[in-house]
C-alpha cells in the first residue's frame, strides 16, 4: 500500500454545488436544473461532511478550497461563508489560503460579488467560453459578450485574483477568428486563463447533435493547429502554459488544481465528490453519492453520503500520479512520486518506451523526475499508453 | 442376418437444397425407421453445423425394413454422404459401399455443378443410378425440362425419372419399389475371410470412436478380433450394430450389409477411411482397392484472438481430431499474430468447418491468415520442398523454379450470366477447356490455379452470377509458373501473417491494395508509418500514415481521475489485442481486413 502523503503539503477542499439554471449541451459534470433550493439545508448537509472528513484527517490544514459544479454561484453568499467557517474551524486554514468560486458572468451573480468577496472568496473562476453572442448561444450559455466583459472587468475589480474559461475548436470556427477571440481574452484577463478544447463527451446534448452530424468538430490536424497556436499566443503574452488547458503568470497558478496534478491530498464534499485522503496512513479514494436529493438526505441522517471509500492499490496509484503528473509543464517530481505510489519512478514506467519516447521528443528527464514536451502533451493519451504498457 | 439378395445399399446424389435430407427424412418415415414423436427434419445430420447450413459433413446410415409390391421384406441401408468436393474421397468411399443411388434433381433448378461431380462418381463405382425430380409441386417446377438437362449435361436416359415431392410426400413409395426393382443385391463371398471397408469413423463422448463398416466379404461378428490393413492395428470388437437411425446391436453383420462397430479404439486417426478390415485369425489376403490417406491441399495459420487462449486452442484442436482425422495441424508462432497453428485442410469449405466448429462448440476467438495452397520449391540443389506458409519461403537465389496446384473446375451458369463467369475466370488465370449448351444455360469447364480459387473465388462467383452459377472442382496437376512472395513491411519490419504467394504480374496491384487497406485500418500514432509491399528487396507499394498531432484530454480534474484511469486500463487491456512492430501497434482487426482485402 502506497505510504499517505506528507502532512505539511497542500491539502484541497473540494466542494460541489450540483445546480445550474440550465443544463449546456457540452457539460457532462454533475449539474442539475431545480426549480428551487432549499439554501440553508444544503449548506449544513455540506458541514455536516466537513465534520466527517475532518474527523478522518486530523492534523491537516486546508491550503485550497474550491467551490465548483454546477453552478455554485447561485448559493447563497452566507451558505458559502458557513462552509469556509466551517473548514477552518474543523481543519484551520493555511495563511494564504486560495479560496476559489466557479461564475457565470451573468447580471445576477455580478451583483453578488462584493457579498461572495465578504464572505472568503478569494479568487474567481468565470465561465465566459467565448466573446462572441453567436457561439455564446451555440454553447447553450445565458449570457450575452457584452454582460461577459462586464463580469470580468467587475471580478477584475473585486478580486484579488480572478480567472476565466474559454473554448476553442468550436464547430465552424476558423483559425484566425480563434487567434482574434483569443488576443482579446488575453487584453481582458489578469495573471490566469483556462482555454479548452472543445470535446464531445457521452451522456451530452452535443453527443446526440455531433454524433447525428449535425455539426462537426474540427478536423484531427486543425485542431492540432488550433492547440499549438493557443499555446505559441499565450506563451507570448506572459501566459504559459502550467497544465494542458491552463494558463498563469509564473506564480499565479491555482494552487487548489494543482493539489490534483501533483497527485496530492484533496477532500470532496457535495453530491458525486471525489476525495483522495490518507485515512491512518493509507491512501484512499473516496465518492459521494451522486443524486442531489439522495445525497442531501443521507448526508443529513448519517453525517455523510460516501459511497466509496477505498484504497489505492499501487498500480492505480501509478497510473493516476502518472496521468495527471504529465499534464503539468513542471512534470512529475521523482520524490513526491514515490512517495505517494511506494515506487520510484524509473521502475514505474516501461524504460524502452520513455527511451522511444524521449528520443522522438515526447518526453524529458529532468534531475528531479521527468515531463511530457509541449509536443508530447499535445499526445498525451498516448504518451501515457506507450508508457504505462 | 439378411438374406442377401434382400439387401439394398444406396446413396442419394443431389446439391445443395435439392431435397435429400427432405427425402432421406420421408423414406425413413414411410419405412418406420422411428416413431412419428422421434422424428425432427434432417434426422441423419446431427452436428448443428450440418443442420444449419444444410450440408453433410459424415456420413451417417439408416438401415431400413421395407415390405415391397412382391410382398417380401427388403432391407434398405441408406448412406447418406458428404456432397462436397472437399469431401471427395469420403465420397467416393461411401459410394464404393453401395450398389446405387437416387439422383435427386430440383425440378424448378435442373442439374448443378456439384451433382455433376458426383453422379460421375457414382457412375464410375458402377453404380445403377435411379433419377427424381423432387419438388414437382412447386409452380416454378419443369418436369420436361429437367428431363432434358439429365439427359444433356449428365448424360442419362432420364425416361423413367420419377416426379416426387419430399415435401409432399408424393410418390415416395414409387422411389422404394425403383430402389427394390431396379437396384442389384450385394455380391460378395459369405464364405469367404472377412474385407470389411471403412466407410467413415467418428468419436462419441459414450462410445469412443465408432467405425461405419460395409461387409464385403464374410461376416462381422462381435468379440472377433480384427485387423486394419493399411494401418495394422489389431482390435476386439465390442459392439456390432445397425443404425435404425437409432444405434441397434445386431451382433453380427452378414456379406453385403452396412453397419457400425465399435473396438475400444481411442483415436479417429487410427481408422482411415478406405482401409480394409479383416479378421487376426483368418486374414483376407489382399485389401480392397482404393485406399489412399486424404491429404490436405489448403493450409492457413489459426491463432487465438487472445493470447492466453493457445493452451485452450491446442486441447480443442486435438479433441476435434478424434472425429476428423483429415485435418492436420503443427504449432506455428508469428511475430504479428503471436502463437498458434498452422492447420492444412481438404479444402475451403473443410477449413471454413473447422473454424466454426472451433469457434462454436469450444469457445474460441480466432484469426485466420489467408488460405494459402501447397506450393512445390524446386530448388536450384535438386531438391524439392513442399511450401505451406509463404513466411516459410526459401531465400529466392536458392529457387530454381516454383510449382502450384491447379484445379479442374466445372461450372454451370445461366446464359446471361455467362459473360461474367468467364471475365472472372480469365482474371484469375484460367485457362478455358469446354463450353457448351444444355438450354439456357452454359456449362464451362475451365482449368484454374488453386491459389486464385482459394481465396474468394466462390464469393465472387456467386456475386456475379446473382447466385445462379453453381461450381465444382478437382485437383488437377501442378504447373510452374512466375510466382513470388510478396512481403509487407510496417517500419522496415516484415510482418509475417500478412505475406502472400502471388503471381508476379499481379503483385504490384495486390501490394497497392493491401497498403491501402493497412493504412485506413491502423489508426495514427506517435510516430509516422511507414507501410510496405515488396518482392524480395524491390518495394511495389508504399503509404504513410501520418504522425497523430492531438490526442489528450482537454479536461482532467479531482474528480476525473477514477474515470480516467478506468478509461487507460480499459486501453491497456485493448492493446493486449495489438501487436508490436518496433515502434508501431497493429490492432488485430487490421490483419483480418487486411487478409480480405483483393485487389479486384
Amino acid at each position: 500500500m502506497p505510504p499517505a502523503a506528507a502532512s505539511d503539503e497542500a491539502f484541497g477542499l473540494y466542494v460541489h454545488w450540483p445546480f445550474c439554471l440550465s443544463k449546456c449541451p457540452y457539460c457532462d459534470f454533475n449539474s442539475h436544473v431545480r426549480e428551487r433550493i432549499d439554501s440553508d439545508a444544503w449548506a449544513s448537509a455540506l458541514v455536516r461532511e466537513i465534520d466527517h472528513f475532518a474527523a478522518l484527517t486530523p492534523g491537516r490544514r486546508v491550503t485550497s478550497i474550491y467551490f465548483g459544479g454546477g453552478t455554485p454561484s447561485l448559493m447563497d453568499c452566507s451558505a458559502t461563508a458557513t462552509i469556509i467557517d466551517r473548514a477552518a474551524a474543523r481543519w484551520g486554514l493555511a495563511d494564504a489560503v486560495e479560496v476559489t468560486l466557479e461564475a457565470n458572468p451573468t447580471s445576477v451573480e455580478a451583483g453578488k460579488m462584493k457579498d461572495f468577496s465578504a464572505a472568503g472568496i478569494n479568487r474567481l473562476s468565470l465561465g465566459i467560453q467565448s466573446l462572441e453572442d453567436e457561439s455564446l448561444r451555440l454553447l447553450g450559455r445565458r449570457h450575452s459578450a457584452r454582460e461577459a466583459r462586464a463580469a470580468i472587468a467587475l471580478a477584475a475589480r473585486t478580486f484579488d485574483r480572478f480567472s476565466f474559461d474559454l473554448i476553442y475548436a468550436r464547430p465552424g470556427q476558423t483559425i484566425a477568428a480563434w487567434e482574434a477571440e483569443l488576443r482579446e481574452g488575453i487584453a481582458l484577463a489578469g495573471e490566469h486563463l483556462s482555454v479548452y478544447q472543445l470535446t464531445i463527451e457521452p451522456g451530452t446534448a452535443f453527443h446526440q447533435v455531433f454524433g447525428r452530424g449535425d455539426l462537426v468538430l474540427p478536423p484531427e490536424n486543425e485542431g492540432a493547429e488550433l492547440y499549438h497556436l493557443t499555446q505559441a499566443v499565450l506563451g507570448d503574452a506572459g501566459l504559459p502554459a502550467y497544465e494542458i488547458s491552463n494558463h498563469a503568470r509564473p506564480g499565479a497558478e491555482c494552487r487548489h488544481n494543482l493539489v490534483y496534478w501533483r497527485y496530492q491530498d484533496y477532500v470532496g464534499v457535495g453530491p458525486g465528490a471525489h476525495g483522495r485522503i490518507a485515512i491512518d496512513g493509507v491512501r484512499h479514494a473516496t465518492r459521494q453519492e451522486k443524486v442531489p436529493e439522495t445525497w442531501v438526505s443521507r448526508a443529513m441522517r448519517e453525517g455523510h453520503a460516501t459511497v466509496e471509500s477505498l484504497p489505492v492499490g499501487r498500480d492505480d496509484a501509478v497510473t493516476e500520479a502518472l496521468m495527471m503528473g504529465l499534464r503539468l509543464a513542471e512534470g512529475v517530481d521523482g520524490a513526491r512520486f514515490a512517495r505517494q505510489t511506494g515506487v520510484a519512478l524509473m521502475d514505474a514506467i516501461d524504460p524502452a518506451a520513455a527511451a522511444r519516447l524521449v528520443a522522438g521528443g515526447f518526453l524529458e528527464r529532468m534531475p528531479a523526475g521527468v515531463r511530457a514536451t509541449p509536443a508530447g502533451r499535445a499526445v498525451l493519451n498516448a504518451v501515457i499508453g506507450a508508457l504505462l504498457d | 442376418m439378411t438374406d442377401q439378395s434382400l439387401i439394398r445399399n444406396f446413396s442419394i446424389i443431389a446439391h445443395i437444397d435439392h431435397g435429400k435430407s427432405t427425402l432421406a427424412d420421408r423414406l425413413i418415415q414411410r419405412c418406420g425407421g422411428v416413431e412419428q414423436r422421434e422424428f425432427r427434419d434432417q434426422m441423419l445430420d446431427s452436428m448443428d453445423i450440418e443442420r444449419e447450413r444444410g450440408i453433410t459433413i459424415k456420413a451417417q446410415t439408416v438401415r431400413l425394413e421395407y415390405k415391397a409390391a412382391d410382398g417380401r421384406t427388403y432391407v434398405l441401408n441408406l448412406m447418406d454422404t458428404p456432397g462436397h468436393v472437399d469431401f471427395a474421397y469420403e465420397v467416393s468411399r461411401s459410394l464404393a459401399a453401395c450398389e446405387g443411388s437416387i439422383l435427386v434433381v430440383d425440378a424448378s433448378q435442373g442439374v448443378e455443378a456439384q451433382t455433376l461431380a458426383n453422379v460421375h462418381h457414382a457412375i464410375e463405382a458402377n453404380h445403377e443410378i435411379v433419377p427424381v425430380l423432387n419438388k414437382v409441386d412447386l409452380p416454378a417446377a419443369d418436369v420436361e425440362r429437367a428431363k432434358q438437362q439429365i439427359e444433356d449435361v449428365i448424360g442419362l436416359d432420364a425416361a423413367d425419372a420419377i416426379p416426387i415431392s419430399a415435401k409432399t410426400g408424393l410418390n415416395i413409395d414409387a422411389v422404394l419399389e425403383a430402389l427394390v426393382t431396379r437396384l442389384p443385391p450385394p455380391r460378395g463371398n459369405p464364405d469367404a475371410p472377412l474385407k470389411a471397408l471403412l466407410v467413415d469413423s467418428w468419436y462419441d463422448a459414450y462410445l469412443g470412436v465408432v467405425i461405419l463398416v460395409r461387409v464385403v466379404d464374410g461376416t462381422l461378428t462381435k468379440g472377433t478380433k480384427i485387423r486394419m490393413m493399411a494401418t495394422g492395428a489389431a482390435y476386439e470388437v465390442d459392439r456390432v450394430g445397425v443404425f435404425t437411425p437409432k444405434p441397434k446391436d445386431i451382433g453380427t453383420l452378414g456379406t453385403g450389409e452396412v453397419g457400425f462397430i465399435t473396438a475400444g479404439i481411442k483415436a479417429v486417426a487410427d481408422c482411415r477411411v478406405g482401409d480394409t478390415i479383416t479378421t487376426e485369425r483368418k486374414p483376407a489376403a489382399e485389401a480392397l482397392p482404393g485406399f489412399k490417406p486424404s491429404l490436405p491441399v489448403v493450409f492457413c495459420g489459426l491463432f487465438p484472438v487472445d493470447p492466453a487462449e493457445f493452451e485452450h486452442l491446442r486441447e480443442s484442436l486435438s479433441k476435434l481430431r478424434l472425429n476428423d482425422a483429415s485435418f492436420v495441424y503443427e504449432p506455428e508462432s508469428s511475430a504479428a499474430l503471436g502463437f498458434g497453428f498452422r492447420c492444412g485442410f481438404l479444402g475451403l469449405l473443410h477449413l471454413e468447418i473447422i473454424q466454426e466448429r472451433l469457434e462454436r462448440e469450444f469457445n474460441l476467438d480466432l484469426i485466420a491468415t489467408a488460405p494459402s495452397v501447397v506450393y512445390k520449391i524446386h530448388l536450384t540443389n535438386g531438391e524439392v520442398v513442399e511450401l505451406h506458409n509463404p513466411a516459410d519461403m526459401p531465400d529466392p537465389v536458392r529457387i530454381d523454379h516454383i510449382e502450384e496446384p491447379w484445379i479442374k473446375a466445372t461450372i454451370l451458369v445461366p446464359d446471361e450470366h455467362l459473360g461474367a463467369v468467364l471475365k472472372l475466370c480469365e482474371d484469375r488465370r484460367g485457362i478455358q477447356k469446354q463450353l457448351t449448351y444444355a438450354g439456357s444455360r452454359a456449362m464451362v469447364v475451365y482449368e484454374l490455379p488453386l491459389n486464385e480459387v482459394v481465396f474468394d473465388f466462390y464469393d465472387r462467383l456467386k456475386s456475379v452470377s446473382r447466385g445462379y452459377a453453381s461450381f465444382d472442382y478437382e485437383i488437377a496437376n501442378y504447373r510452374e509458373d512466375d510466382l513470388v512472395k510478396l512481403s509487407i513491411l510496417v517500419n522496415a519490419e516484415p510482418v509475417d501473417a500478412l505475406s502472400i504467394m502471388v503471381h508476379r504480374a499481379r503483385a504490384e496491384s495486390r501490394g497497392r491494395v493491401l497498403c491501402e487497406k493497412l493504412k485506413e485500418l491502423i489508426p495514427k500514432q506517435l510516430f509516422k508509418i511507414a507501410i510496405q509491399a515488396a518482392i524480395g528487396g524491390k518495394v511495389v507499394a508504399r503509404e504513410t500514415i501520418s504522425a497523430l498531432r492531438k490526442d489528450v484530454l482537454a479536461k482532467c480534474y479531482g474528480g476525473d481521475v477514477s474515470r480516467k484511469r478506468k478509461l487507460l486500463d480499459k486501453q491497456k487491456k485493448g492493446k493486449k489485442r495489438m501487436r508490436q512492430f518496433g515502434e508501431v501497434e497493429i490492432p488485430q482487426s487490421a490483419f483480418i481486413a487486411a487478409l480480405k482485402a483483393r485487389d479486384d
